[in-house]
């Protein structure tokens, strides 16, 4: 298992080598640049600014720069937000970050199962496709129009709830996000549990467990275990998404996260910032695939890693 | 179990009486009645067969008693269990009995346990719902019927998981998890057609001496005579949800009333092979051939284990000459097979016709399959379902014929039907519209229409009931006589290869432990291991060879 682990990890290096590389470029041929202003710069100026910040070398000697700088752990300054390192930004933007998506997946995944085992005990009745139709359209209504909708209804018409900010991290603040970031992977989650649920119950082993009498809850408990094991693979790929998703949440409900760094970034041209919060962001997710996959062998005794 | 077991016919009142049982299933197609308003006695102790074909409805029957029909089958009728009604209970109040008086075994033990828990976590649970026992006493009680059920090192088992042990291994379980409670009927559906016949013979007597230990009534539901008429006191027999016949096993073999109890046990393969004309050429010729699988384990993938699957095993085959090759599963029959159509990576030597099939690539082999032919076991599983019969059957010929027209090859595809005895307009349907039987000359034709000289046959009648085996036993030894064909014939049932061959081997872990002609092997087996396959697999004595 250690072994594996050590793998995995050192699987990882290429993984990021990549998507840093990538994301390099795509971001340097993006039209503009970070000191593109509305009121065009003087060009002494400009030309101090890019010398200050090496941007007047060849593209591949920054590449190279960059890299060197990463393998230190030194993301660099942004070249926006002046007297701050990318590094700085991120260590005061993730804590925003990281509970939010916590408790945007506890959520989705509690009340997914919840939901989605409901509905399989009660297969093809009206309270399963009542069940079911929600979560369709969790699935397919985007979270810029779930999130503004809360905000209309339940902070501007109702008045229970604040609009946006995080105010310390209370409850209050953080229902409308949590909500509007867990929406389509709980109903993702629901789905999938439904239709493992369904299979677990029809299982030969259920049948066995019937056939010597055991009761419902008996019954019940078997067929979620094996039920949660698909759920448990869709947790990377639900991680992933809740990270994009908060890029957008974030905003809506301007929560200082990194997510709103990503598109102010992106929008300034602020290269450095953009790429932090990437190579962030893929750390994240290669480090939650494993963690996933991990849990998978921890709950499936068939599967072994060596 | 055995016979002369005393205990039935008592005037006692039955342990389970079923009155008038109907069982229906709505399906998309409208109402589909399984079992037909059937009567059936069990009483204390006895041995009960229920005997019959697939879809006679002989599982759906007990599936009713035992509550555990599909979401869409319905029962009616009566089931008394000790005179107390039990069809149509809620499933809490049927807990009273599932598992306590009644229990159930099941055909596939390999799905039948949960693979997420330990063994002694799913003994123990019945055992703390129904005999009250806290977990250390249930475990201390699962490792004793663990011992009952005769599974080496209890306590060490207790805590393996399902996929850690063999099929007969969970059967065992299984059982010890039926037994938990001390039943009085045990119900066994088809509890071994999913073990090799070792393994079978095994757990056949195993059943048979817990029985008699115990006193427990049995109910086998099975296809196989063999079973039945070794062990069972009484026997009902089973068709299209009907019980044609019933009474005891002796009487009801001895002298069958119904016309499909007598089609029963004539189906049994029967009659033998013509023998080869001498001097007859040979066709395939493979000597010393191996096969390896390797096992990747370690950082770098590198080999740590080797499986020799096949170990040096010989073959040889002359035209219109089957050689069978018997052995159960693991023993690398198919291995071979395989590796003698150079299918997959062997060592050795194989000469076909006069050419070494060794050296050639790929490639250089394609002209050579259209005469080296392969039919699989899973008559399901090997047609394509998108594709018409016809189309599945003229595949072949798209590669080894290209200049054929479609009204051609059409023609071919309608001669292949009528070869293997299909209506040949059928060829425009799809294969879920056919039976298994039928699917499986869908197969044969497909090998049939290249004109092979050699047709490696992989268990090809073991998915099928027996009056359907019977039937492809025939047309495979008509079509071998009418072409000349030689044929390599894999199978774990001894009675189709006795049927079909001119001389076995016998494999078991990659290597031939004896070889020799069908009466040879039948009559004077010298190994210990074949006669233990041939006690297992109870076979008709009235068709031993010397009667013929």
């Amino acid at each position: 298992m250690l072994g594996y682990t050590l793998r995995r990890l050192a699987s990882a290096v290429p993984t990021l080598f990549i998507i840093v590389t990538v994301a390099f470029f795509l971001v340097r041929f993006a039209p503009g640049g970070p000191f593109d202003l509305e009121q065009p710069l003087a060009p002494q100026v400009l030309d101090n600014l890019r010398r200050t910040y090496n941007l007047d070398q060849p593209l591949h000697l920054q590449y190279l720069d960059y890299l060197a700088k990463l393998v230190r752990g030194d993301l660099g300054p942004s070249y926006t937000a002046l007297d701050f390192t990318v590094g700085e930004m991120l260590r005061r933007g993730l804590p925003y970050s990281i509970a939010l998506g916590a408790s945007a997946l506890t959520l989705a995944l509690v009340l997914g199962v919840v939901a989605g085992v409901f509905a399989a005990l009660r297969q093809n009745s009206t309270k399963d496709y009542a069940v079911m139709a929600v979560a369709t359209v969790g699935v397919t209504v985007p979270n810029f129009v779930v999130g503004p909708v809360l905000q209309l209804v339940f902070g501007l018409m109702l008045g229970l709830l604040p609009l946006g900010g995080w105010g310390g991290g209370d409850l209050a603040h953080r229902v409308l996000p949590t909500i509007a970031l867990a929406l389509p992977q709980m109903a993702v989650i629901a789905r999938l549990t439904r239709s493992s649920m369904i299979e677990a119950l029809r299982a030969d082993h259920i049948r066995t467990l019937r056939a010597n009498g055991l009761p419902g809850r008996a019954i019940i408990a078997h067929a979620l275990r094996g039920a949660l094991l698909p759920v448990v693979s869709y947790l990377g790929p639900a991680a992933a998404a809740l990270v994009t998703g908060s890029v957008v949440i974030e905003k809506i409900f301007a929560i200082p996260g990194v997510g709103s760094y990503f598109v102010e970034g992106a929008l300034n041209r602020d290269y450095t910032l953009v790429m932090g919060t990437v190579v962030m962001l893929a750390s994240f997710v290669v480090l939650f695939n494993l963690i996933v996959d991990l849990l998978y062998a921890a709950l499936d005794p068939r599967v072994r890693y060596d | 179990m055995p016979r002369d077991n005393p205990v039935h016919g008592t005037m006692t009142d039955p342990i389970l009486a079923i009155r008038g049982l109907e069982v229906r299933f709505r399906t998309s197609d409208g109402e589909l009645a399984a079992v037909k308003g059937i009567d059936l006695d069990v009483d204390a102790g006895e041995t009960v067969a229920i005997v019959g074909e697939s879809g006679s409805g002989k599982s759906q029957t007990m599936m009713s008693v035992m509550g555990l029909l599909a979401a869409n089958g319905e029962a009616r009728g009566s089931v008394k269990y000790r005179g107390q009604e039990i069809l149509g209970l809620p499933s809490r109040a049927l807990n009273r009995y599932r598992g306590r008086k009644l229990s159930m075994i099941f055909q596939e033990p390999m799905t039948s346990l949960d693979p997420l828990y330990r063994i002694g976590d799913q003994l123990a649970e019945p055992l703390m719902v129904h005999g009250g026992l806290g977990r250390k006493a249930a475990l201390k009680r699962a490792e004793e019927l663990l011992d009952l059920v005769r599974i080496p090192d209890p306590a060490r088992r207790l805590k393996s998981f399902p996929h850690e042990l063999s099929g007969g291994q969970r059967q065992r379980v299984m059982i010890a998890m039926a037994l938990a409670n001390s039943p009085d009927v045990l119900i066994a559906d088809e509890p071994t057609t999913a073990l090799d016949v070792t393994v079978q013979a095994r757990i056949l007597e195993l059943l048979g001496d817990l029985q008699k230990r115990l006193g427990m009534a049995i109910v086998f539901i099975t296809h196989d005579l063999g079973i039945v008429r070794r062990f069972a006191d009484r026997t009902y027999v089973m068709k299209s949800g009907e019980v044609v016949e019933h009474g005891p096993t002796e009487g009801l073999f001895a002298a069958p009333k119904h016309a499909y109890t007598r089609m029963l046990i004539e189906a049994e393969p029967s009659g033998r092979k013509e023998p080869v004309p001498t001097g007859s050429p040979m066709v395939l010729e493979a000597k010393n051939i191996n096969v390896s699988f390797h096992l990747r384990q370690g950082l770098f993938g590198r080999s740590a284990h080797e499986i020799r699957a096949v170990a040096g095993v010989d073959l040889a085959i002359r035209r219109g000459e089957t050689v069978g090759v018997v052995g159960e599963s693991g023993s690398g029959k198919s291995t071979l097979g395989r590796a003698v159509l150079r299918l997959l990576p062997a060592s050795g030597l194989v000469r076909y016709e006069d050419r070494n099939l060794m050296p050639l690539d790929r490639k250089a082999m394609r002209p050579l399959r259209k005469e080296l032919q392969l039919v699989f076991q899973d008559p399901f599983g090997s047609l394509s379902p998108r594709m018409t019969a016809g189309e599945i059957v003229t595949e072949g010929l798209l590669v080894h014929e290209p200049g054929l027209t479609r009204g051609e090859r059409d023609r071919r595809a309608a001669q292949a039907f009528e070869e293997v005895r299909l209506d040949p307009l059928s060829r425009h349907r799809f294969p879920h519209e056919f039976s298994g039987g039928q699917r499986q000359r869908i197969a044969i034709a497909r090998a049939m229409i290249l004109k092979p000289k050699l047709v490696v046959l992989d268990e090809p009648t073991s998915a099928l009931d027996r009056s359907v085996q019977k039937g492809i036993v025939e047309l495979l030894r008509d079509l071998q006589q009418k072409h000349g064909l030689a044929y390599v014939f894999i199978s774990h049932d001894l009675a189709v290869v006795r049927a079909l061959s001119d001389e076995i081997m016998v494999m078991k872990a990659g290597k031939v432990v004896e070889r020799g002609s069908v009466a040879a092997i039948f009559e004077h087996p010298r190994e210990a291991y074949t006669r233990e396959l041939m006690a297992a697999a109870f076979l008709d004595r009235r068709e031993q060879i010397t009667s013929c």
